[in-house]
This record gives C-alpha cells, structure tokens and sequence, in this order.
C-alpha cells in the first residue's frame, strides 16, 4: 500500500477480505430472501430489491478498485481519466432498458393486432363483410 | 513511490510541477498507465454484454428464475439455490486478496514471499475455473441447457400433469421408438406429424421418476427434462386449467445463449490471467525483477488485471444470479 507500513499493510488486506465477504454473503441472502427462499412464499419488491443490490455490488466495486487495485494512493488526474468515462455506461444503461421495455410494448401491439384481425377474419367470413372501421379508415 | 511522504505527493500536486514536461503527469509508468485504459476499454466490452442481456431479458414477458436454474453444486447436491456461484465468488475474492499480498511482498523486494502469493492466486484461479468448468458441463450435459436451447421456464397458467393412461385416453397416439439404443416412449396429437415439436412426454424428472399427476400454479418454474440416454427433450404433457391438453414449452432461447457467450467470455478473462501469472511467477522465480529500475511493478500490472477480473465477476454474478 502507498502509504502504509508493512504490518498495517497486512492488516489492511485481511479487512478487505472480510468486508468483502460479509457483502457478497448479505447480497446472496438478501437474494434468497427475496425470492421466497428462507421465509417461504416472501417476496420483495423489486422497487426495494433492485436498488439494494446495486448499491452492495457498487460498494464492493469501489472497495475492490480504490483498495485492491491502489486507486485511492494513485495521483487524481489518473482516477478521474478512469473512471469518468464509466459514466457514460449509466446513460447506456438507461437508454437500453428503456428500449427492451418498448420491444416489449411492440410485441405485444403487434400480438394485439393479430389476434383482432384473425377476429375479423372471421367474421368476415360469417356475414363477409369486414369491420366497419376497416371501411372506414383515416 | 512507495518513499515518498504524504506531505511530499501532495506539494507536487499543489505546485503543478506534474505538468512541466520531463516526468510522467500521472506519476505512474507507461505500463501501469496503458493497463489501467485497457481495462477501461475492457470494462466497456463487458458493460456493453451485461446491458445487451438487461435489453434482451426486459423485453421478455418471463424469464427463468436464477435461483431455480442454479441450484445444483457438485457431489449430488441438488437444492442448493445460488450457494455452489457463491462459493466460486469467495474464490474468486480469496485469490485477489491473495493477489494483493504478492503486490506488498514485491514492494518489499521479497522474491520467496511474492512467488508463493502468487501460486495461492493461480491456485485460486485455477479453482475457479474448475467449477465454472463443472457448471457448465452440469448445465450442457445434465440439464440440457445449451446457445440454442433452453429448457427452463415458467409456467403462465395452472394445471396438472398428465400420466399414460389419461394421454392414451384423451385419444392421443402412443409412439414406442429406439433412440439411441434405448426405448422412447411418446404421444402425438391426431393428424400430427412425429416431429420433436409435436410429441407429448409422460413427465418425469431426471432420475427417472415419474412426476404424472403433480400439480402446479401460474408462476411455477419448470425444467423440461432431457433423457441422459435417448438425449430427447422430453416436454411434459399437462392438462391446463382452462382444460385444454398442452405440453412444456421452451423458455427464451436468448437465455442460454446470453450465459454461455457472457460466462464463456470472463472465464476466458480468467483463463488469459492464470496463464500470464503463471509467467510472471515463472519470471519472479528466476530473479528477472531484482536488478530492474522499476523492480516487481510488473506483478503490481498483472494485479490490477487480476483484480478487474474479479470486479467484472461482481457485476455476472449480481446481473446473471441475484438480480
């Protein structure tokens, strides 16, 4: 470590394993939880389950960069050359969610629309006659 | 460096000295520097799979459980939800803290010391890569989950599975084929070519026992068994609850194709890291880092792939089994 000395150093790194391990063991069972693993049939809102998650997986992530990998003793210009960029993901992240949800919204329109037209094809071929709105369109 | 003071790093910073030319602005090597952009631009590859998966899943009006696909570990367990992925990512932690030691010994100038923290790394990765190995083989081979296929899902409606009688009573055609060797039993709708996408199966789990008769509700997960012998899905015939005779259908095929491909790719980041520490160790051993002007900086790089390594298997195991 940059500015530590040896056995502190030593110390420091058994710290990490033990606060990273106490993390990944809350993130499983907060995981098991809520799905109705360990009180059988509980279920957690994903509005409350999503964001914990993340923010414990965050949380190792920045233990993992500024400590393991040095981060934290490194000059600021380098940090911020690094990490800024990640920003960015969170704009794709927003952006792709987004658009599965509207792949979503099409299919469903499009399974819709099916469904009503096979409805009108047959009762087209009931009284041959289609919809009045086909008849009728704008 | 590992001489300077606190008092010092900060006054350089302070005086802008950094940026007058004749010293590195960042005060780190041309290595170090280029291996942290690496990994920035390798964070993004990975970021652009996990997202592809986040679109993909949330486009889908189910998707299997995690829980419920990953639930076998080694050694016949079999309900185990999630606990044989958290064994590997203690694993996987163990070695980057085991990593992190061989860093501290180098800064020490202690050959012995940083070739044995680096083994415990290789040896962790190694393991890690042994059970990533044993997983898939249990997904591929026992569960048939494969890039194409993918045998869990979840069930949208109630109902009740079917035994060979009610089937044959319900005016369904009984086929009895050798496939493989071994006798195949299965029922066609009338009028229905025998092709795989038209046969009914008696349901029954992968030992061979029977599960006709079981009952199960909307939101029930289910995985369509595959014969070890005959290597047939075997789609269980159910009655529905809207009385209709249905059989198990396959879940989303992005599924299998999203795990493997995005597993496949960090493991083989694992993979390239255990080689190349493997030759650093081999280098290390050999005394090539004691007479360098940048000593053991070399083990300090490789840290910091090998720590990006486990990172990136933060985010796989919180997208792919937790969330």
């Amino acid at each position: 470590m940059g500015h530590l000395e040896y056995s502190e150093a030593k110390k420091v790194v058994v710290k990490g394993l033990f606060i990273l391990g106490v993390v990944t063991i809350a993130e499983v069972l907060i995981a098991l939880l809520g799905n109705g693993h360990i009180i059988h049939g509980f279920k957690m809102a994903k509005i409350i389950f999503y964001p914990i998650m993340i923010v414990l997986s965050l949380y190792k992530a920045y233990f993992i960069v500024y400590e393991f990998m040095h981060m934290r003793y490194e000059i600021k210009g380098l940090a911020m050359s690094v990490l800024l960029p990640t920003l960015l993901l969170v704009w794709a992240i927003i952006a792709f969610f987004q658009e599965g949800n509207s792949w979503e919204k099409r299919r469903e329109q499009i399974q819709q629309k099916n469904m009503e037209s096979a409805h009108e094809v047959q009762q087209s071929n009931e009284t041959g006659m289609l919809d009045d709105r086909t008849y009728h369109m704008q | 460096m590992a001489t300077d003071t606190a008092l010092e790093h900060n006054a350089d910073v302070q005086d802008g000295n950094l940026w007058e030319g004749a010293k590195s602005p960042f005060k780190a090597s041309y290595g170090k520097l280029m291996m942290w952009y690496f990994l920035l631009s390798d964070a993004f590859t990975f970021a652009g799979f996990l997202i592809s998966y986040g679109a993909l899943r949330f486009s889908m009006p189910s998707w299997p459980v995690p829980d419920y696909v990953f639930k076998t570990a080694p050694f016949g367990v079999e309900n185990a939800p999630l606990i044989f992925v958290t064994i590997m990512t203690f694993v996987l932690i163990a070695s980057s803290v085991t990593m992190v030691r061989a860093v501290q010994e180098g800064h020490r100038e202690n050959k012995n010391g940083v070739v044995f923290w680096l083994i415990l790394t290789i040896g962790g990765g190694a393991s890690f890569l042994g059970c990533q190995a044993w997983e898939w083989n249990n997904l591929i081979g026992t569960e048939g989950m494969t890039v194409t296929t993918n045998p869990f899902s979840n069930f949208d409606e109630g109902g009740r599975y079917l035994t060979a009688e009610e089937l044959e009573a319900a005016g369904l055609a009984k086929v009895e084929s050798e496939v493989h060797g071994t006798e195949a039993t299965y029922f066609l709708k009338p009028l229905a070519k025998d092709l795989p996408e038209n046969r009914y199966f008696v349901k029954a789990d992968h030992h061979g026992h029977s599960l006709a008769g079981n009952e199960f509700f909307a939101g029930n997960h289910y995985l369509i068994t595959r014969n070890h012998d005959t290597h047939l899905y075997e789609n269980g015939a159910y009655l529905a609850d809207d009385g209709r005779i249905k059989k198990e259908e396959f879940g989303p095929k992005a599924f299998g194709a999203l795990f493997f491909f995005i597993t496949g790719f960090h493991g083989f980041h694992v993979f390239s890291g255990v080689v190349f520490l493997i030759i650093i160790a081999i280098n290390v051993a050999s005394g090539l880092y004691v007479k360098r002007r940048n000593g053991y900086e070399m083990v300090e790089k490789m840290g910091l792939y090998w720590h990006f390594v486990d990172l990136v298997w933060v985010f796989v195991f919180l997208v792919f089994y937790l969330l």
